[in-house]
């Protein structure tokens, strides 16, 4: 008896690893600025050439970080969820605009809308670097002390948005 | 079709092709330089999975190379790098993860198959030695089945 069942034993092992293995993310790596001092940047404005913008500016308030390019095919998808999140006014929303010119981004949110309470430009990737940017589209919440308390990879959708985001959002408010 | 067999004998002969759209850096220190080409090639590209930033011409890459190299100019050490990458990618951008309770698995992982590979090959020889005594000591027909085959050896069969 026992020498069929650990054949089986066997397999089914084999196959709960093979099972988690199908399930995993590869492209998701866990950012280990979670829960760390959001780092910190002087950027240049889109909008606003002449101000410069830094995460102690926004001490106090809750505030999302997008990071989007026009280059970006799923960030115009995403787009739209963005403008119907803006409308809501729950957090201030930074829009980085990563590796790409002035002149397109300009264009972008003229045409598409703009969801950014203000959007700094990181040209050669550097802001984005040091936030651990890998991929674009990619969003962070920080806290009203500064702190990256989440961050989403890849386009945020509606569902990310009412499960997570609003949620995430209020709680974050109440601290 | 010969000239196309051709075409990639001579594209196989040329692999440095496919390397033309990583740029080199020279560093005024040799010994920097050494680093910097370590470093590259101990770091990960995150965006093309299992490719180093010294192999990848993705942008990313290029990027992280960049950052590399300008820290070595402004005379950070190796351990500085790899600990400024890991803290903003994880662990994950490194191909010589430290050994941690989260990596301990990682690491200890071959070691614990090599000892479950022991342990059960032990197992399973002395299970076989067990049996074979099994057969000759506690089974009477066996045995004499055995002296059979035994002194027909020694005296040979005369039938």
């Amino acid at each position: 008896m026992v020498k069929y069942i650990i054949p089986l034993l066997l397999f089914s092992i084999l196959s709960i690893f093979l099972a988690i293995g199908l399930n995993l993310k590869p492209n998701e790596i866990p950012s280990p600025l979670i829960n760390t001092q959001a780092p910190p940047f002087n950027a240049d404005q889109l909008q606003n050439p002449l101000q410069k913008l830094s995460p102690t500016d926004l001490k106090g308030q809750v505030w999302l970080l997008n990071v989007w390019a026009s280059w970006c095919s799923s960030c115009r998808e995403e787009h739209k969820v963005l403008n119907h999140l803006a409308q809501q006014k729950m957090a201030v929303i930074v829009g980085l605009n990563y590796k790409d010119s002035n002149e397109a981004a300009n264009n972008w949110l003229n045409t598409l809308g703009n969801p950014y309470t203000t959007t700094i430009v990181d040209p050669e990737g550097r802001i984005g670097l040091d936030w651990g940017v890998y991929g674009v589209p990619e969003t962070f919440v920080i806290d009203k002390q500064g702190i990256v308390r989440h961050k989403l990879t890849g386009p945020v959708t509606d569902d990310n948005v009412q499960q997570l985001l609003i949620p995430l959002i209020k709680q974050l408010q109440m601290e | 079709m010969k000239i196309k067999f051709l075409l990639i004998i001579l594209l196989l002969l040329f692999p440095q092709l496919s390397n033309a759209a990583i740029e080199s850096r020279e560093l005024a220190n040799p010994e920097q330089q050494v680093i910097y080409e370590n470093l590259i090639s101990e770091l990960r590209c995150l965006v093309c999975q299992n490719q180093t930033i010294g192999e990848s011409n993705a942008d990313l890459a290029s990027d992280l190379r960049r950052q590399v190299y300008e820290m070595l100019q402004q005379g950070q050490s190796k351990q500085d790098i790899l600990l400024y990458m890991a803290n903003r990618y994880g662990d994950f951008v490194l191909y010589n993860p430290p050994f941690k309770a989260k990596t301990s698995l990682l690491w200890l992982g071959p070691v614990l198959f090599l000892v479950g590979g022991l342990i059960s090959a032990f197992l399973f020889i002395r299970h076989k030695k067990q049996n074979k005594l099994l057969l000759l000591e506690d089974n009477p027909e066996q045995t004499e089945k055995l002296e059979k085959i035994r002194s027909l050896l020694n005296t040979g069969d005369r039938s």
